[in-house]
């Protein structure tokens, strides 16, 4: 057998186009997905503020134990039944986001629950409010401490976010399965694909390793 | 002394955790510019007594009057802004440090200033200033607290807490995590305080200190006030045999 890695290359404008749809789609949904991280994340953190934390807790629970691409189906092909006609860009943001946000919730609250009691008591018996303190003296902590799993997560969602191909998204997989489609190219497409998921991985990778680097530099992390 | 009211007034306090009851109706009055240092066994509930002065901990039931501010009563606490409002008022050192370790020592003393009492950002520095000059570390104000030794960081902490202007300073266990060698100079700036006027309760194993700069010693065991007086009657004469047991086992330590 031979392989040909024509297509690729006379379809290389068509990938890189889907490429920069996946990086878009990507970063909105981290976006949402960090944004209700952090917010569900702070909302598991008392369990005695009972609506908050239940509405939270279930969330996590039902998002966490569904398949993202039921959810995404769900989001696409189910809400239209109520006449809600989302365009698919949003609902690969949307399904993506709130996945994510799900994973982030928890990687959240390990981090603010994993800052020494100590800090919260010093930081209310200086007059701070809760919010204060959140704000000024855990948070900042506890955002070091994020980043590593955050990194795990991010990489996760950009791999996942090849699922948005089938709500017809024209994301890097969409268009790799156009070429296929008219090639026949199979093996040599999808190692084209997975290399440039394999370079966009690398890439956020060395971003937080260097954003990591930075904060220990400037004494965040001992 | 005796016809002032009193700074900090407790009337039968009771703190338990879960079925384990760590202070027993505790009454106890400091007056303005006291020292009182309170001293006894581990599990005596004395961190828990410092604790429930400025809601750390929340009692069960009695009383806690502090700075003409009622912050507990009957098991009901002071409500959320109000209690902001009077920890201000009441400075805490504990046994850990606690500083932050995301700040710098010039941060550290000035954030509360600049986010609870709303003072600038120069004006929080330079008074954060003269407080770290006060304790001795004006020239580690750009430093890290990591880079700190212990006696350091615990002087940077009371820097801290004094940058809030409190009436009452809690001091628990401050030098019980030192290298012997740097308690000394903790207990210089604490002494430095209490010769200013200063209102301090302090939860400690110095006996030498208890005895030159306290006013009341209190000794607790049991979750029980069991003793209190001043220094040279407590350390000399004691009336009850739980504190000459204490007192014996302490001081034959060394």
């Amino acid at each position: 057998m031979e392989l040909d890695f024509s297509p690729v290359f006379s379809g290389w404008p068509n990938l890189l186009k889907g490429a920069v749809v996946t990086v878009e789609i990507t970063a909105m949904s981290l976006v949402l997905g960090c944004i209700m991280g952090l917010l569900v994340g702070i909302g598991r953190l008392k369990p005695q503020r009972r609506i908050i934390y239940t509405l939270c807790t279930s969330y996590v629970a039902v998002i966490r134990g569904t398949p993202l691409l039921v959810q995404l189906f769900l989001l696409f092909f189910g809400l239209p039944q109520f006449n809600i006609l989302l365009p698919a860009f949003v609902c690969g943001v949307l399904g993506l986001g709130i996945y994510s946000g799900a994973y982030v919730s928890e990687i959240v609250r390990g981090s603010i629950q994993s800052i020494d009691r100590g800090q919260m008591e010093a930081a209310r018996s200086l007059g701070m409010s809760y919010g204060t303190a959140m704000r000024t003296i855990i948070l900042p902590q506890a955002l070091v401490r994020m980043i590593p799993p955050l990194g795990n997560e991010f990489i996760a969602l950009i791999k996942n976010s090849a699922l948005v191909s089938l709500l017809t998204i024209h994301d890097v997989m969409h268009e790799g399965q156009k070429i296929i489609s008219v090639s026949y190219r199979s093996l040599e497409v999808y190692l084209a694909i997975a290399a440039i998921y394999f370079v966009l991985t690398g890439l956020t990778t060395l971003g937080l390793r260097h954003i990591e680097q930075r904060l220990r530099a400037g004494g965040m992390v001992q | 002394m005796k016809t002032q009211k009193p700074i900090v007034h407790i009337r039968g306090l009771r703190k338990s955790f879960g079925e384990h009851v760590v202070l027993h109706h505790i009454d106890f009055d400091v007056q303005p510019s006291q020292v009182v240092v309170i001293i006894g066994p581990s599990g005596s509930g004395k961190s828990t007594f410092l604790r429930c002065c400025n809601g750390l901990e929340q009692p069960d039931s009695g009383r806690v009057e502090i700075c003409g501010h009622v912050l507990s009563d009957a098991g009901q606490m002071l409500e959320d802004q109000a209690l902001n409002h009077l920890r201000e008022q009441v400075g805490m050192v504990f046994q850990s440090f606690n500083l932050f370790p995301h700040l710098t020592v010039l941060d550290n003393v000035a954030m509360a200033p600049r986010k609870v009492a709303g003072v600038s950002r120069q004006q929080a520095e330079a008074q954060a200033l003269v407080l770290l000059d006060k304790v001795g570390l004006a020239q580690k104000a750009h430093a890290m607290p990591a880079s700190l030794s212990g006696g350091q960081k615990q002087r940077v902490a009371i820097a801290r807490a004094l940058a809030m202007q409190p009436q009452v300073m809690l001091f628990d266990e401050p030098t019980s995590a030192l290298d012997p060698e740097l308690v000394g100079e903790v207990l210089q700036v604490m002494k430095l305080l209490a010769s200013e006027g200063m209102t301090m309760m302090v939860v400690t194993h110095e006996m030498d200190f208890a005895r030159e700069v306290a006013d009341v010693v209190v000794v607790m065991d049991g979750g029980v006030l069991i003793e209190a007086g001043p220094p040279e009657v407590i350390f000399t004469q004691p009336t009850q045999p739980r504190t000459r047991d204490f007192l014996k086992a302490i001081l034959t330590r060394t």
